[in-house]
């Protein structure tokens, strides 16, 4: 039996050096994960619009085939757009990375088992879409090839879980300004505001 | 042949007015209109496309496919476009959504992204269950659909022949991508013509 992940220390792991990277991030706690690593003008976090993050990398993806995209979000989130993991296999995006934060709870909502807590493996299911590389992580050192692989091109879109424990840490909260994260993104890729 | 049978005679055939109005139907081609509206979204700079299939989308869905300079994404339910066209917009990118009156009912709360972040948002969607619907379950979601979209937040327009169609279509790329709006253009059911069965 491996000691669970820390949900936090993970996405520090995953977002070390995070370079030039896109970062879209689900709604709840993958969003305050993200943002407790530090705010950045690269990353869009979503606090609603449930099941849109990997989608929403989608479009960022085909928008800019010369940056890498990466998703952060959760298992609920990511259950609720399961059809959307069909759509972004036939897309096929070379340069999207979706990492689910799995801890097989609703976290936001009372700790609920999800269904990935009572055994459906999210990277069984890209893998039967036909992503072109699918994981699972348990273990730090498994985090660290995640990161390390991001840039990597394997001619399609990656999905990879990341499981950990479940709980609630303090929220590190993002800006709710859905305009103004959207603009200062737009701005960092040259693009015209308002 | 009394007048009722007539006219459902008529909208059996699967013509449109413009068809049995023509000299020489059978020299004509297919509508133009789908032609226009894709070279219309092209000159808009529109290079992304997402849709999920309907009837009166079909021949617009056939030129963007074949279209090297579009990139089209096939959905598995419609508010999938609404997030992929936001995420495009982030990139730089204008993307359209193409949907039936259906899918208008799948897209309400992610409808909350585009609305709450102000992104460009650009829906043409066929209109089901209000002309000549032989199915009855589209008229639900039918006579909900423009109601729908206003009560989130999205504008609407209608469009009930070809030449409004291309006009408003021409007026919402600028509306959306220039002015940030979220806009659905309605398209009659009238317009595209009675469902072959």
């Amino acid at each position: 039996m491996v000691a669970e992940l820390d949900r936090r220390a993970a996405v520090a792991a995953l977002l070390r050096q995070p370079g030039d990277l896109l970062v879209v991030s689900g709604l709840g706690s993958p969003s305050y994960d993200v943002h407790a690593q530090g705010d950045r003008d690269e990353n869009y976090y979503l606090w609603g619009a449930m099941g849109s993050a990997a989608l929403v990398g989608l479009g960022l993806a085909q928008a800019r085939p010369d940056r890498t995209i990466l998703v952060v979000t959760g298992d609920g989130e990511q259950l609720m757009g399961l059809g959307g993991l069909a759509t972004i296999a036939i897309a096929r995006p070379a340069n999207l990375n979706i990492v689910v934060i799995d801890n097989g709870h609703f976290g936001e909502t009372g700790m609920q088992t999800s269904h990935t807590g009572l055994g459906l493996q999210l990277e069984r299911v890209a893998e039967a879409c036909g992503f072109a590389e699918c994981g699972r992580a348990a273990r730090p050192e498994d985090v660290e090839k995640i990161r390390a692989g991001l840039r990597r091109k394997v001619g399609g879109p990656r999905l990879h879980v990341i499981q950990v424990k479940a709980e609630n840490l303090p929220r590190s909260l993002p800006p709710r300004d859905a305009v103004h994260v959207k603009n200062r993104m737009r701005q960092h890729l040259g693009l015209q505001v308002g | 042949m009394r007048r009722e049978v007539a006219a459902i005679s008529f909208y059996r055939s699967g013509m449109s007015l413009s068809q049995i109005t023509m000299e020489n139907p059978a020299e004509s081609g297919p509508e133009p209109w789908p032609a226009m509206l894709h070279k219309l979204l092209r000159d808009a700079g529109i290079t992304n496309v997402a849709y999920v299939p309907d009837a009166g989308h079909a021949r617009l869905i056939e030129l963007v496919r074949d279209d090297p300079g579009m990139q089209a994404n096939v959905l598995t339910t419609e508010e999938e476009g609404v997030a992929i066209a936001a995420g495009a917009w982030l990139g730089g990118m204008r993307s359209i959504l193409l949907m039936q009156s259906s899918g208008v009912g799948n897209c309400i709360n992610m409808l909350s992204l585009p609305v709450i972040g102000r992104f460009p948002l650009l829906m043409l969607v066929t209109m089901r269950g209000e002309w000549a619907e032989f199915n009855p379950w589209q008229v639900p979601m039918g006579a909900a659909t423009e109601a729908s979209l206003q009560a989130i937040g999205v504008r609407t327009f209608r469009a009930d022949t070809s030449d409004a169609l291309l006009e408003t279509v021409a007026a919402a790329t600028i509306e959306a991508f220039d002015g940030d709006q979220q806009i659905a253009i309605l398209m009659g059911q009238r317009m595209l013509g009675i469902k072959k069965w």
